[in-house]
């Protein structure tokens, strides 16, 4: 504390009204700092969701011992049994699972119990030898409700690769069960835009400055104790300045002080600007609409717990622009003998006598402007479907996870490596971006994924 | 904070309404939702006909492609075949039988009432026109043999006198086979074969093989076209004659006594041979060309189609272009009998009649005595089957619905031993029945399916003459799967149950096949080229004469020179169709009455065309412009007057008028209600037979009342401007492949320089695909079907000619009509005016796809950008509607939203697609039905690459070429438009423009340096060099 600074303090007029701004300031600081944790934590939500459906889609091909006994000739090598889970994964697997009863029998262990002619057969037209009188069959189909199983038409290759990955998976100490889902997919570069929280050093930077404030608050009222006590101690100062000394600084001229007024003003005003902002972009955004269905249909039930392939019910979700909502018949292939009494599934049952079609709440609703293709996503870009429903197979009530907006398609078109092995279409592209850019990921928005006709038309 | 409390609130209140996903109860095996599904089947309206492949969605028709397997169409499409999805969803049709006052009367009752005066009633008729379906013939004569009766045909254009002198000369009453594509010299007397007469898809495709020239085959046909109006036909013709109507029977028989030698005939021709113009050119031109040249005439005078018959018979051209031994069934209209009903009606001699598809009242020359017998009920049973409460309907007793087309089952014979096949490819809309069913029901008084029947007929006829597949099911389903069966060809056996499905998931992956090349990726045989081989094997073509001719030229001119008077100093009418609205059945559909005429670029409207010279003598020639116009008073003989706008025609025939039929329908729908006059009360009917032009007795008096025409374009010229338009002769294409081409040079420091060479632009580059496309002037025949294509493909609305009037119009493509001259012009002004007989270019023009587009630097919100793929893009949602692209755009091909066009009530009568609950079906559900206040144009059809392009991925390939076509490149009948990827080394714009680039490929306003991904190939006319400074 010099002289210098001593004159300065007294020949200011203002100085009291300094040192309130200042504190103001330092109040309108900590006001900021509090909100940010509670900025980030907004934007992080759901994160930890999305890395446990990662942790839970454990590659299961990867955890097959590779046993080398040949039971009646069923191939062991890695290709039968991946393409016996494909087979399994599109015809099987909506009646039979590995450990538990389904539709049909559990399946583990097949290979042992029953000769592969004899599975073949079955597999090829169950009802031809159920006919025939074969005891097994016959005790089969009784004991199974007289439920039929349809034939599939699959060469000798097919059935053996389907023996194979069945057999895979009746030795594999996990049993996993039969969810696909594709090793290293979602793992890297499909992040949601969610996920990207407040980065860490920038809560650093503004704890520390917080803390700076407030000592410098701290600071300036002991300077400002310092100084009225000194002068306290002059006698030869004249009314005039004795004034000013002996002012108390009082609540009242604080909040009546134009600086202060014009803070408070400039804050409510911003807040207000702010979440305006933020709730017109959230016109239209429904995340997290769960609306009360007329049936209520369960997925953790019936994609979670029996693992039924979405495929199954959403018939168009690999080949066509709509995933589709299952038509009553298909809920009838199993509901015609599965819960019949229960009644939620006697809406089913009254929705096909009175030839009336269930009126499902449409949860995802893009808008009429833009165009989304599922085969696009699903069968040429290999995405699983849980990265933009969410974890659908948890989800008693179905809820729409994603933000379904411009900004959330195209983060995500901006990140997303194309899937262009064993694509022919791709090969050029593939050729021309790696001249221009070695070892670059060939990106969705490299291959002009960010322009307006791909969406908009 | 409590103001951001009450903005979350309301704000959380803005919630989108709740909406439904409501599936199937059952889902159809083959019906996948947002994945369409393709069916062949056939359009037939009367005699017109058309093979077809229908892409549905979600089980509703939307849009309607040409079968690649039919013998007949190859794939073309016309403008009323594109539109007719849309009649579909009329909301207009019927919904349930009625009676005479409208009201519904159940089936049953109907049918009892019906049967019962039917039994009680003598004499009946059936009426209809032209019917090209064997099993439908064969039900009504079931239908008229139980009741004791008769089935008569007849059309509202007519084709008598051509049939009638195919039986007298060759015992065969029917129209021969055409085949343009064998001739070299093409001579045609008023026959629109490129527009409207017989088979104008059939016809476009042969013609459009002999205009194509490259560098591989530098000849092309010659055609003359004599006529009175200006046809699309004439406006094709590389020499064009206008001839009044009284002067072509003489004209055809100057031509007969020329190319027989001397005078022939005992009749004297000298002085028409003299008169007309190209005539004495043509006849040498004719003798050059015996056995590869054809003559043709759209006249129903029998004495003349007589004498045509003389000329080809003389040239050597039955069994060389005209094939008498595949009679086609185009026309079967008898109008002697029709002439003959009409006044057996009036005098009350018969008691029942039905109408089958046809109506009288409105479109026959005698329709008004027969609306005035079926008001005074002279008539004690009168039935129609009509879709709509048409002119003849309303005066029924009852009328029994039939199905659209599009839910119906038949089968059809358009030519001798081509068969093809329609199926259902909607549910019945209404309570209709189809109406062979109707008589079958009426015939044995219990109902039967016509499906049954059709089977019935097939297995023990067509099934026996095929021995490729020995099980009648599979027969059935192979036919229907192509739609045609043409015995003694093999059938494609490479269709199992449902097998080729994904083949032709993304759209009728075939179209638009390369002249007489195979598709190799599909593996698809295509009937076009195996007759193109087939053609090259039979070369030495013979030029004897047909032994069955039996006729006598000599006594045909005598009848010629008796009928025919010179006229000069009277008015002549001539009734003519448009290629749009055609006779006019289509009335209702509001995407053909907003079709821009190809020649006079008029919408909403038919008027009397006049010649320039006819507007100079009134003096109003100077006033008609800018679609302004004047009525005038037109009076035929003892018919009542009507008022019509007059239109002036460059190339209308001097002393002529024109008037198209079609419009003036007074029961057809709101869109149809008002438009026009209606013409066909004005054809005159001499011994039963129908003529379409008045020599006598027609006076046109101008009146003072003005009246605007909708044109979409009223310059008349492109004011030699060859930067738009640039064209030769074969002549000078022989020598220089660049003839005609004009090169403009931009001056720069170092000198003048290519516009291309110089850019303030980077450019872009195109890894991916590189979409073009290459449009042939010398193809396009300005058909018109293009047009209507996109607008079915791309939902562009309809405005109405209000909003045509104020230049606001919609079409993303639109076809530039420009008339030239090659005689010299005296001042600037001279070049904005159409010479009295002009040569004609249609130049389609769509979005440019500009390199570098001057409409993206100047939008202010980046709404229209370029894409990778070498496409101006456009972003709806981004639009904010400043315009300043249009403005920007040299082209003038940017098209705005004034209005909201779609649930606006002002815009229900014209737009009814976008309107009404029924008409939004056949909405696409792939593109943005687009607000208002925003630009919008030409994509290239960017859905339909994107689903080309997923298609490709799924199956891990690159598209094949063919395999992604724009709409208006697969409706083209004539294929002048080429669409592909530049980028692909096999496709054939690339092979186009590596071959034509130094030819006949240029860009349009090529100065400029908009780079365009459009190109068009130079125009070239078939004359002589002599001719060109003439």
């Amino acid at each position: 504390m010099s002289e210098n600074h001593l004159d300065m303090l007294e020949e200011s007029v203002s100085k009291p009204a300094l040192l309130r701004s200042g504190l103001v300031l330092m109040v309108a600081g900590l006001l900021w700092f509090g909100s940010i944790p509670a900025l980030a934590q907004g934007q992080s939500a759901g994160a930890p969701t999305q890395q446990d459906v990662e942790a839970a889609a454990v590659p299961s091909a990867d955890a097959v011992p590779a046993t080398q006994g040949d039971a009646g000739g069923i191939p062991t090598s890695d290709e039968a049994i991946s393409a016996g889970a494909a087979l399994f994964k599109n015809n099987c697997q909506q009646c039979h699972a590995i450990e538990q009863v389904v539709v049909g029998p559990a399946l583990k262990n097949i290979h042992t119990r029953r000769p592969v002619e004899w599975t073949a057969a079955f597999i090829r037209n169950s009802q031809k030898l159920i006919q025939s009188g074969d005891a097994y069959a016959v005790n089969l189909y009784n004991q199974y409700n007289k439920t039929q199983m349809p034939s599939f038409n699959f060469n000798d290759e097919e059935i053996m690769s389907l023996l194979a990955y069945i057999k895979a998976e009746s030795d594999s100490p996990t049993g996993t069960g039969t969810n696909q889902a594709s090793p290293g997919q979602g793992g890297e570069g499909v992040a949601p835009a969610e996920s990207a929280a407040t980065p860490g050093y920038i809560t650093a930077i503004l704890v520390v400055l917080g803390i700076v404030l407030v000592l410098v608050l701290v600071v300036l009222v002991l300077v400002l104790a310092v100084l009225r006590r000194y002068l306290n101690q002059r006698t030869d100062l004249d009314a005039a300045d004795r004034e000013i000394i002996d002012r108390r600084m009082s609540f009242r001229s604080v909040v009546s002080s134009k600086p202060f007024l014009f803070l408070v003003i400039f804050i409510f005003t911003a807040v207000v600007f702010k979440n305006v902002i933020d709730g017109l972009y959230q016109i239209g955004v429904q995340q997290g609409y769960a609306p009360t269905q007329p049936i209520a249909f369960s997925h953790k039930l019936h994609a979670g717990t029996y693992q039924i392939d979405c495929n199954y019910c959403h018939t168009g979700a690999y080949k066509a622009k709509s995933a589709n909502i299952p038509s009553v018949n298909i809920c009838m292939n199993c509901h015609n003998s599965i819960g019949t009494d229960r009644p939620e599934i006697k809406k089913l049952y009254a929705a096909v006598e009175n030839n009336q079609p269930i009126q499902w709440v449409r949860i995802h609703n893009l808008p009429d402007l833009a165009y989304f293709n599922h085969a696009q996503h699903t069968s040429v870009g290999g995405i699983e479907c849980q990265t933009c429903h969410g974890p659908i197979q948890e989800m008693e009530v179905v809820y729409q996870y994603s933000k379904l907006t411009m900004g959330w398609c195209i983060n995500c078109h901006r990140d997303t490596e194309v899937k262009t092995e064993g694509n022919d279409y791709y090969d050029k592209l593939v050729q021309l971006h790696n001249e221009a850019e070695a070892g670059g990921k060939l990106r969705v928005k490299d291959i002009g994924g960010m322009e307006c006709s791909r969406c908009h038309y | 904070m409590m103001g951001f409390g009450i903005a979350a609130v309301s704000l959380a209140a803005c919630e989108a309404p709740v909406k439904y996903a409501i599936p199937y109860l059952n889902k159809p095996v083959d019906v996948d939702p947002s994945v369409p599904n393709y069916y062949a089947s056939t359009y037939a309206s009367g005699g017109d006909y058309c093979s077809i492949v229908v892409k549905t969605r979600e089980g509703r028709p939307i849009k309607i492609e040409g079968n690649q397997y039919s013998t007949i169409t190859q794939g073309g499409t016309s403008a009323e075949v594109q539109a007719s999805v849309l009649s579909l969803y009329d909301s207009e049709r019927l919904r349930f039988p009625i009676t005479k006052d409208g009201k519904e009367v159940s089936w049953e009752a109907l049918d009892k009432t019906v049967i019962n005066s039917l039994r009680q009633s003598r004499n009946l008729r059936v009426i209809s026109n032209t019917l090209l379906s064997p099993s439908t013939k064969a039900v009504i004569q079931e239908f008229v043999s139980t009741y004791g009766g008769e089935h008569i045909m007849y059309d509202p254009a007519s084709s008598f006198a051509l049939t009638e002198a195919h039986r007298e000369n060759f015992g065969q009453a029917a129209v021969p086979s055409y085949d343009f594509s064998r001739a070299d010299v093409i001579v045609s007397f008023g026959a629109d074969f490129l527009g409207t007469w017989l088979s104008p898809v059939e016809f476009s495709k042969q013609y459009s093989k002999t205009r194509k020239i490259g560098a591989a085959k530098k000849n092309m046909s010659r055609h003359y076209q004599f006529e009175s109006v200006m046809t699309v036909t004439g406006a094709n013709a590389d020499y064009r004659s206008p001839i009044r109507p009284s002067e072509e029977g003489m004209a055809v028989t100057a031509l007969y006594n020329l190319i027989a030698g001397g005078n022939t005939t005992s009749v004297n021709t000298s002085a028409q041979a003299g008169n007309i113009q190209y005539l004495r050119k043509a006849a040498a031109d004719l003798q050059k060309a015996r056995g590869r040249s054809l003559v043709v005439s759209s006249s129903n005078d029998v004495a003349v189609q007589r004498m045509v018959n003389a000329i080809n018979q003389a040239l050597g051209n039955y069994g060389a272009t005209i094939d008498i031994n595949t009679p086609a069934y185009y026309r079967q209209g008898d109008d002697r009998r029709m002439a003959q009903f009409v006044q057996e009606a009036a005098k009350g001699s018969i008691e029942a009649v039905v109408f089958y598809d046809c109506n009288p009242v409105y479109d026959y020359a005698g329709g008004m005595a027969l609306g005035k017998a079926l008001e005074e009920n002279r008539i004690r049973t009168k039935i129609s089957t009509a879709q709509q409460l048409d002119e003849t309907a309303v005066l029924c007793d009852f009328v029994a619905p039939d199905h659209n087309y599009l839910e119906s089952w038949n089968d059809y014979e358009p030519k001798r031993g081509h068969f093809s096949l329609s199926q259902p490819v909607i549910r019945p809309i209404f309570n209709t029945r189809q109406a062979q069913e109707s008589f079958l029901l009426w015939t044995s008084g219990t109902a039967s399916p016509y499906l049954t029947y059709l089977q019935n007929r097939w297995q023990s006829g067509q099934f026996g003459q095929q021995s490729q597949i020995g099980n009648f099911q599979q027969f059935w389903d192979t036919a229907l799967y192509t739609g045609i069966f043409v015995p003694g060809q093999p059938l494609d056996l490479t269709i199992g149950a449902g097998g080729r499905d994904e083949q032709i998931e993304g759209g009728p992956s075939t179209a638009q096949l390369p002249a007489g090349g195979a598709v190799a990726t599909t593996g698809t045989r295509t009937p076009a080229a195996s007759a193109d081989t087939a053609r090259v094997a039979s070369a030495p073509v013979t030029t004897a004469p047909n032994a069955l001719y039996r006729g006598s030229a000599d006594s045909d001119a005598r009848l010629i020179a008796g009928s025919y008077k010179s006229n000069p100093d009277q008015l002549e009418l001539v009734m003519y169709q448009k290629v749009g609205l055609g006779v006019g059945r289509q009335a209702n559909n509001p995407w053909l009455q907003e079709l821009p005429d190809p020649i006079t670029k008029a919408t909403w409207d038919n008027y009397l065309s006049i010649p320039i010279d006819l507007a100079t003598e009134w003096g109003i020639d100077g006033e008609l412009t800018e679609g302004r116009s004047r009525k005038a008073r037109l009076k035929v003989g003892n018919s009542p007057e009507i008022e019509v706008p007059v239109l002036i025609q460059p190339g209308q025939a001097s002393g002529t008028v024109g008037l198209a039929l079609g419009y003036g329908r007074m029961s057809a729908g709101k869109v149809a209600k008002g438009v026009g006059v209606n013409a066909y009360p004005l054809l005159p009917v001499v011994n039963g037979v129908t003529y379409y032009s008045v020599q006598q007795g027609v006076s046109v008096e101008l009146t003072s009342d003005r009246y605007s025409i909708a044109q979409t374009q009223t310059h008349q010229t492109y004011m030699g401007r060859e930067t738009i338009l640039q064209d030769a002769t074969l002549a000078e294409y022989q020598v220089n492949p660049k003839a005609g081409r004009f090169e403009p040079k931009i001056a720069t420091a170092h000198g003048p320089k290519d516009p291309d060479s110089i850019s303030l632009w980077d450019g872009h580059i195109y890894p991916n695909h590189h979409w073009a496309m290459a449009i042939d002037l010398n193809s396009c025949t300005g058909c018109s079907a293009c047009t209507i294509a996109c607008n079915v493909e791309n939902n562009i609305p309809v405005v109405g000619k209000a909003e045509v009037l104020n230049r606001r119009d919609m079409h993303w493509m639109r076809i530039d009509r420009y008339y030239s001259s090659r005689s010299a012009v005296e001042g600037k002004e001279d070049l904005e005016k159409a010479s009295a007989n002009p040569e004609v270019t249609f130049q389609p023009m769509l979005c440019q796809h500009c390199n570098n587009a001057p409409c993206e630097t100047v939008c202010p919100v980046a709404a229209t950008t370029h894409s990778t793929e070498g496409i101006n893009q456009m972003a709806y949602s981004r639009c904010i509607g400043t315009r300043y692209c249009a403005n920007n755009c040299p082209y003038k091909v940017r098209r705005f939203n004034w209005f909201k066009y779609h649930d606006n009530e002002q815009f229900a009568g014209v737009n009814p697609q976008m309107n009404d609950e029924l008409g939004k079906m056949v909405l696409n559900p792939d593109v943005t039905v687009r607000a208002r206040g925003i630009m919008e144009k030409c994509t290239f059809c960017v859905q339909r690459i994107q689903v080309g392009k997923l298609q490709a991925k799924r199956d891990g390939r690159r598209p094949a070429d063919g395999e992604i076509v724009t709409a208006c490149a697969s409706a083209c009948p004539t294929d002048a438009i080429t669409f592909g990827d530049l980028n692909d080394e096999n496709s054939r714009i690339r092979q186009l423009m590596e071959s034509e680039s130094e030819g006949r490929a240029y860009s349009v306003l090529k100065e400029i340096g908009t780079r365009p991904n459009v190109y068009y190939l130079t125009k070239i006319r078939n004359k002589d060099l002599e001719e060109t400074t003439a």
